[in-house]
């Protein structure tokens, strides 16, 4: 049916951008139905399947008990406020955002430990607010916290890795394979008998990317993975998260405030204060250098010194972001003079 | 270094004792210490000794390893031979001073009490050192599965063993950084009299506990998003199977059970010092 | 105050099966006033070196001068160490205690039986540098956001008045904003208090921003010394060690590789951006 469907606007996709593909299908569909052509009949939700989370009027409030002279004060705050967001299967998708910006109370809303307080959240068509999807959603959408220590359960690695199965009532047999396979995915497989407390925080960190693994997610959700490790920690674990999302086709939810990491997303959403400000394809975001840094964010130093040479005059694309476009940007227009 | 002290005294190495079902070994525990009361004379607490030791070799764990878990609890040691040495009531008076008395018996009992002692101690360290950690909490919420009927949180209290031996590292770890941070702020621990010197754990105590709060709190969420929702329909990725050795073992130890039984109905054909 | 530190190693649990030698016959010397920033991967011996300096741990074998007298000489003066060299560990928001920021920046002037009026002048000179204004005195440590505790622990280090100040990583986990905040309030403590300030990094952009002098620390030696722009210059040793340059270094590094004369010994976008102007603006006449 999917074939049809994109056979009746093949032409129209070269002129539309992918995300209009769809609604344009659906547009001609309903044009054909009406026309009462031999289409068959479209089930409910094949628009949302290609979606993996889709936020509508996504609203979070809570309430902040607030101690001043006049007494206990009770205040209510929106940490999210009306977000509407699409995300699709088998993107790597970076959340950007200072601390307190709202964007880790969006990362456990696809989780369901959070629930709107007002508006929807789907995640792979679930609704959050249904209690009974609540344990097949968090199977659909693992979640990696910030603090290595924090999220680790037992005092053995493959143990750990096993916690997730081992609660959704898999087969013994079958979580063994399991484990195996996920810490051979995070190369982790010679610490299978480690104890957790001696490895170091990147190691932890991959421990805990094989723990949500093991459950099979369409999706993981990462709550600033990199905020406390070093630079090679840093590097072992982005390197891990992009190769689960090439490789195995897990769709990849960052929520960082480092911009190096958000640069190798194929799609950034910036959060600031509950509302989302901007969304597009790291290039589209970064060479809007001033309005990124009036949100408290940092772009690369190469895309800030093409910035800062633009407004001199100087003819460079905006859109720089690594060293290598940076070095064939000056080599090509040397090459003019 | 707080870090260096070890928790759990596992003692990795591979034995047929290592290899035993944990819940069996649990079990066979149990039953020797109840033996050890069994068995009331000298004869006897010198085959449960002679049989302790072999098991001992079976299992590969050097004897430093055994003797070490006796060292903390000396004290306990002097203090039981102590009391029974002096408040055994007995005829063969052999030194009296106030209402302390010295008698034949008294030694007798101190020094019985002393074997008993050092051979459940042994005995148990025996059961912790050929065990993980991970097996003994399994075995345990096992065994109590039957008491689940009466309200006893079996898997409850296994968990909260396992998250438990998980963070003792980890805390460790926290306690030392803080107290290294007060130091280098000038706290003081080591002078003062009794009221000072508890009043200078407050700096280390409350970080301590705000990040232990902490820590709970993280965790919790962690294991919801994994899905954790009680022992409900929970698997376990290794399960526990009674094996040939084990029934091997039962049955050595229901021999053992009632030759012990044997020893103490066959003391009054003994004289009394053996 | 000058510290000198002389063939200084230390080796952790030695003669055990962890042994593990952390730092290897290390020779530096520090002058009074200077800021130098401290840069090395996990493991290497920074963290190890840093506690020697106050005292918290002691050398396996060598020494630690400061103004040419061997700290360990007198344990009775081990305090008074304590408080001329300040040490802020990593994540130092872990230890606040007390019930309300003022108490617990007063913490460290406490426990050095100060009078109550150079306690007072002392935490509220430490609070303003670090950035933390009136009306946070009486509130409590905990209700501040990430930065501002942190800059409250480091303003409780900076009550002791210390001559030396240590910071473990200052920076670790916070937003650009936070950082920022951090970075200048240490910057402006650097310029108004003229401390001596040791700054420990993973950052090189933090440390290329701020520091006079780099040291880096590779397998519990000093591997390598110097003006930041001499540092940053040898981008090949310093990936060799696990470390990276700030990201405009490789650009030069690049071009240079390209035939291009150009400069290596860049590494501020500010720089960048004055040497490539020169070199593309032909291109706009």
């Amino acid at each position: 049916m999917h074939k049809q469907k994109c056979l009746a606007v093949v032409c129209l996709d070269f002129f539309m951008e992918k995300r209009y593909l769809i609604d344009s299908c659906e547009y001609f569909y309903h044009r054909l139905k009406e026309l009462g052509t031999w289409l068959p009949t479209m089930e409910k939700g094949d628009k949302e399947t290609m979606k993996m989370v889709r936020a509508k009027d996504l609203t979070y409030e809570y309430v902040r008990v607030l101690e001043t002279e006049q007494g206990t004060q009770e205040e209510k705050v929106a940490a999210l406020k009306q977000i509407n967001i699409e995300i699709n299967k088998g993107d790597f998708v970076a959340v950007l955002g200072h601390n307190g910006s709202g964007k880790s109370t969006f990362a456990k809303h696809i989780n369901a430990l959070l629930q709107p307080t007002g508006g929807t959240l789907w995640v792979d068509d679930m609704d959050t607010k249904e209690d009974e999807l609540v344990w097949e959603i968090r199977q659909t959408a693992g979640m990696v916290f910030q603090n290595p220590d924090n999220q680790l359960v037992a005092t053995v690695v493959e143990e750990d890795i096993a916690f997730g199965p081992e609660n959704m009532g898999i087969e013994p047999k079958e979580i063994r394979r399991r484990v195996d396979e996920a810490l051979a995915t995070v190369r982790m497989s010679d610490y299978a008998t480690h104890t957790p407390s001696k490895l170091s925080g990147g190691q932890k960190q991959r421990i805990a990317i094989a723990g949500v693994l093991a459950m099979k997610p369409e999706c993981i959700v990462l709550d600033e993975p990199t905020a406390m490790l070093d630079p090679v920690g840093r590097r072992d674990v982005m390197e891990t998260i992009e190769r689960l999302n090439r490789e195995e086709g897990i769709t990849i939810i960052l929520i960082t405030h480092y911009m190096d990491e958000a640069v190798r997303a194929d799609k950034v959403f910036v959060i600031d204060d509950g509302d989302l400000v901007m969304q597009g394809t790291p290039k589209e975001i970064f060479s809007q250098v001033e309005t990124l840094q009036g949100y408290g964010l940092d772009v690369p130093q190469v895309t800030e010194t093409a910035h800062l040479l633009r407004k001199e005059g100087i003819e460079l694309p905006a859109d720089i972001l690594t060293i290598e476009e940076m070095v064939g940007a000056i080599c090509q227009l040397k090459s003019t003079i | 270094m707080i870090r260096d002290i070890t928790i759990g005294q596992y003692y990795p190495t591979e034995s047929p004792i290592h290899r035993m079902d944990a819940r069996g070994k649990i079990v066979i525990t149990f039953l020797f210490i109840v033996s050890l009361f069994i068995v009331n004379n000298f004869f006897g607490y010198l085959c449960v000794t002679a049989l302790l030791g072999a098991v001992i070799r079976i299992s590969k764990v050097p004897l430093k390893f055994m003797l070490r878990g006796l060292k903390s609890i000396v004290i306990i040691i002097l203090f039981t031979a102590v009391i029974n040495l002096f408040l055994t009531q007995g005829e063969h008076v052999l030194w009296q001073a106030g209402f302390l008395r010295l008698t034949t018996e008294g030694i007798y009992m101190a020094v019985k009490m002393c074997v008993r002692l050092v051979l459940l101690i042994v005995g148990a360290s025996l059961l912790t050192l050929t065990t993980t950690p991970i097996q003994l909490t399994d075995g345990i919420e096992y065994l109590l599965r039957p008491l689940k009927r009466f309200g006893v949180p079996a898997h409850e209290i296994a968990m909260m063993m396992t998250i438990a031996l998980r963070f003792i590292p980890t805390l460790l770890d926290e306690t030392d950084k803080i107290i290294k941070a007060q130091q280098a702020r000038g706290a003081d621990f080591d002078t003062g009299n009794l009221m000072q010197k508890a009043k200078s754990m407050i700096p280390i105590l409350v970080p301590l506990f705000i990040s232990a709060f902490r820590r709970a709190e993280e965790l919790a969420m962690a294991m919801e998003a994994r899905c954790y929702h009680g022992d409900e329909n929970r698997t376990r990725m290794n399960v526990m199977r009674l094996q040939r050795r084990d029934y091997q073992a039962a049955g050595l130890v229901a021999v053992y059970m009632l030759v012990a039984v044997a020893l103490r109905y066959a003391a009054p054909l003994l004289p009394f010092w053996i | 105050m000058s510290i000198k530190i002389n063939h200084l190693t230390h080796i952790y649990n030695p003669g055990t099966a962890f042994e593990k030698l952390a730092l290897d016959d290390v020779t530096l010397e520090i002058q009074k006033g200077e800021f130098v920033g401290l840069i090395g991967h996990t493991g290497s011996g920074k963290s190890t070196l840093i506690q020697h300096l106050n005292g918290i741990i002691s050398p396996t074998s060598g020494e630690i001068l400061l103004d040419g007298e061997n700290i360990h000489q007198d344990k009775s003066k081990l305090k008074e160490v304590r408080r001329r060299i300040g040490l802020a560990f990593q994540y130092p928001e872990y230890q606040l205690f007390e019930m309300t920021v003022y108490k617990d920046v007063a913490f460290g002037p406490t426990n050095l039986k100060l009078s109550e009026a150079e306690i007072h002048q002392n935490v509220v000179s430490a609070l303003e540098t670090v950035g933390i204004s009136e009306e946070l005195y009486e509130k409590s440590p905990f209700e501040l956001s990430g930065g501002q505790k942190r800059r409250v622990a480091i303003a409780g280090v900076l009550a002791m008045n210390p001559e030396v100040l240590i910071l473990d990583e200052p920076t670790a986990g916070l937003d650009p904003k936070g950082r920022d905040e951090i970075l200048r309030a240490i910057q402006e403590l650097h310029e108004k208090r003229g401390i001596t300030v040791i700054l420990v990094s993973h950052s090189m952009e933090d440390v290329a921003k701020l520091v006079d002098r780099i040291i880096v620390m590779h397998r519990g030696k000093a591997a390598m010394q110097g003006e930041p722009r001499e540092i940053f210059s040898h981008v090949d040793e310093l990936e060799g060690m696990g470390l990276a340059a700030p990201q405009v270094s490789y650009v030069f590094a690049e071009l240079k590789k390209r035939g291009w004369d150009v400069p290596t010994d860049i590494y501020t976008v500010q720089e960048a951006k004055d040497v490539l102007y020169k070199l593309l603006k032909q291109v706009k006449a």
